[in-house]
């Protein structure tokens, strides 16, 4: 059978893997091997449905529904002793399988501990702002709306945070191409000088490595250059560049300076 | 408001006469206090400010997209471009959560020499934020002393590896080289270097001086709960009276053999958080005293042997087939670390900085997340402005030690 590669997602894949290639994961403990864990994790399912739960590179990972992540994290903030948010983000999986994964990684200062909460959201549901717990997640949250477009409720500020307000497209998608897409190449075009002058321009090129041989001022192959101004409508003219002798080495010269020396 | 025509055009800067008295100052992206390209947009009413909102992204590269399409040793020079001023930093850091993904044990002289390296560019970085801010705040001359020792740390940077600011200094699995001859000398000399200038130059410009402390005394005061509610870590975190720095309590590398105290102060105002850096200097010459004497102890190997994740030393890739087999699969499809996700934090000159890995066993991260300091102290300042008056405001970010590269990232 021919293995499954998702459509939709243009992130860079491997050319080659082997037939036979099993991917390995990375070790992980029960919750009941961590005192500390175990006895915070009871407090949590108490409350609230604890999808799954395990203790990866000596962090804790717990999975729940993403109704209940404001209720886990107040439990977790207030029972537990997590008094600071590291970080929040999400992770696409919208190709696999139509959801997100968001994370809070929560730090427990006193019992030097870390913790990872984890939701699954399918596209399209938002999930609850969690800075009436901790302000951190006001900056967080706009970052992940900005970059997956996924709505949290009730913040007090939803906007976007790095990209410019007017864009279009949520960048780290993994729908979205690295080099931007077409909304992207027109963005700067349309903004400065308006969109009557995209024929005139033409569309931005974002790829870092493009070469444009017919640009003189800046990148084009040494020796091919094309002097500025001139006419390439009918090709490249076979003008040979003049150096300036200044900064050439006359090899002759120094060649008989050598020998002089010795 | 402002109703513009030809003749008096749109000022962006301005925006006077609203209903409630207030007035809207843009400060920045282009300011030399804005530490790079922050965009602030003040309300004020007389000089105090009212309202304050901080606007980033002027410096987005897009680095955690970049991340899912390149290999994992491909991305580690990117890392550099997060906080430049001390780049080792988030060399390290990246490349630790990829060994703390892979499993990998690191060779101890290789553990040596990346724990100078970080508390090399501990000092670098803490140099730049004394110089920098001692410039905002107006003392030109402490911005001058400063760089003159930040010039000779990075020289000695770039005695190891050959660049000022970019460094790459260290790579997943180890470093890449050995400590040249003479540097350990140059180091030694540079450390009794910075702890003289410290006590007899910075200490003695700016610890009495009567203007330094009158602008920085009680300006930008932040309680303990509200700095771990912001997520504020590091000198920050430090500075408002929690004594949490992840080198002491979750150690990596070689901090827990190591012997050195963390500073904290608890006044929570900026002239705080200024001692805080100038002790925490001084601590890091110590630890790198230490790590001098530490360094004859070790065997010479630098990489970690895992031929499965890490090429092998040049000279097995040049004379061993196998090894150069391994090394031309490792470069041309790089390496592909177990499935997993995992979170590493370290301990950056300004903060926490961790990375989240989501691997799906592929060449290409799934997901990377940089969590920057910076980027929630930025956040902070929609709080810790507001109150204050508008000559504090440069104060306060330059107290905040942000640097942009890591903020928009």
């Amino acid at each position: 059978m021919r293995k499954y590669v998702p459509k939709d997602s243009v992130q860079k894949k491997a050319y080659y893997t082997d037939r036979f290639h099993v991917v390995p994961s990375v070790p992980t403990q029960d919750v009941s091997t961590d005192e500390i864990f175990s006895k915070q994790l009871e407090i949590l399912s108490s409350k609230v449905e604890i999808k799954s739960a395990y203790i990866q590179v000596g962090q804790m990972r717990v999975e729940i529904n993403h109704q209940d992540n404001y209720k886990a994290i107040e439990i977790l903030k207030n029972e537990c002793g997590y008094e600071m948010m590291s970080e929040m983000s999400a992770v696409d999986y919208l190709a696999k399988d139509g959801t997100f994964e968001v994370f809070y990684q929560l730090l427990n200062l006193k019992e030097r501990k870390r913790v990872r909460v984890v939701c699954r959201i399918e596209q399209g549901l938002a999930v609850e702002s969690i800075v009436p717990l901790y302000k951190a997640a006001n900056f967080a949250e706009r970052e992940m709306f900005d970059m997956f477009g996924i709505v949290v409720n009730n913040h007090p500020f939803l906007k976007r945070i790095i990209m410019p307000d007017d864009w279009e497209g949520h960048p780290l998608l993994k729908t979205y191409p690295l080099q931007g897409d077409e909304f992207a190449s027109w963005y700067e075009v349309d903004k400065i000088f308006g969109k009557d002058a995209r024929e005139a321009i033409g569309p931005e090129n974002r790829d870092p490595a493009r070469i444009d041989r017919y640009d003189t001022k800046r990148f084009s192959r040494v020796g091919r250059e094309v002097p500025f101004g001139a006419d390439i409508s009918n090709g490249e003219p076979e003008t040979p560049i003049e150096y300036s002798t200044t900064f050439l080495v006359d090899y002759n010269a120094s060649q008989t300076q050598l020998e002089d020396r010795k | 408001m402002q109703q513009p025509n030809r003749l008096s055009p749109f000022f962006e800067n301005l925006n006077f006469e609203r209903e409630d008295n207030t007035m809207v100052i843009n400060f920045g992206p282009q300011h030399p206090s804005a530490h790079g390209q922050l965009r602030l947009m003040l309300e004020l009413d007389g000089e105090k400010v009212v309202k304050a909102y901080p606007d980033i992204g002027y410096l987005h590269r897009g680095i955690e997209k970049m991340a899912e399409n390149m290999t994992y040793n491909e991305f580690l020079p990117t890392t550099d471009r997060l906080d430049y001023i001390a780049s080792t930093s988030n060399n390290y850091a990246y490349a630790l959560a990829v060994e703390k993904l892979i499993g990998l044990e690191v060779p101890r002289r290789a553990q040596v020499i990346r724990t100078i390296l970080l508390e090399v560019n501990r000092i670098i970085s803490h140099l730049f934020f004394i110089a920098t801010h001692a410039l905002d705040v107006g003392a030109m001359s402490v911005f001058l002393y400063a760089f003159r020792e930040r010039e000779f740390g990075m020289d000695l940077m770039e005695d190891y590896c050959g660049a000022r600011l970019t460094h790459s200094a260290v790579r997943i699995g180890g470093v890449p080289l050995d400590i040249p001859d003479g540097w350990m000398i140059a180091l030694r000399k540079w450390c009794d270097k910075v702890d003289y200038e410290l006590k007899h130059t910075y200490n003695a410009l700016l610890e009495k001086n009567r203007i330094w402390k009158m602008r920085l005394e009680n300006v930008g005061v932040l309680s303990s709960k509200d700095a771990l509610s912001w997520g504020c870590t590091g000198p920050m975190l430090r500075g408002s009276g929690v004594a949490y720095d992840i080198r002491k309590e979750e150690p990596y590398e070689l901090y827990s053999e190591l012997d050195f105290d963390i500073p904290i102060a608890d006044t929570n105002d900026s002239y705080g958080r200024y001692r805080l850096y100038m002790a925490e200097m001084e601590e890091s010459t110590k630890i790198i005293r230490q790590l001098i004497v530490k360094y004859d102890e070790t065997e010479p190997q630098l990489m970690a042997h895992a031929p499965q994740y890490i090429s092998a030393p040049k000279e097995e890739i040049m004379t061993q087939n196998y090894a150069l087999m391994q090394h031309f699969v490792l470069v041309t499809q790089g390496m592909r670390p177990p499935k997993g996700e995992v979170y590493v934090p370290t301990e950056s000159p300004k903060g926490e900085l961790g990375f989240y890995i989501k691997s799906e066993g592929e060449p290409y991260a799934y997901r990377l997340k940089c969590r920057a300091p910076s980027f929630f102290h930025t956040g902070l300042l929609q709080e810790l402005l507001v109150g204050t008056y508008i000559a504090d405001v440069v104060t306060i970010i330059g107290s905040t030690n942000i640097v942009f590269g890591e903020v928009d990232r």
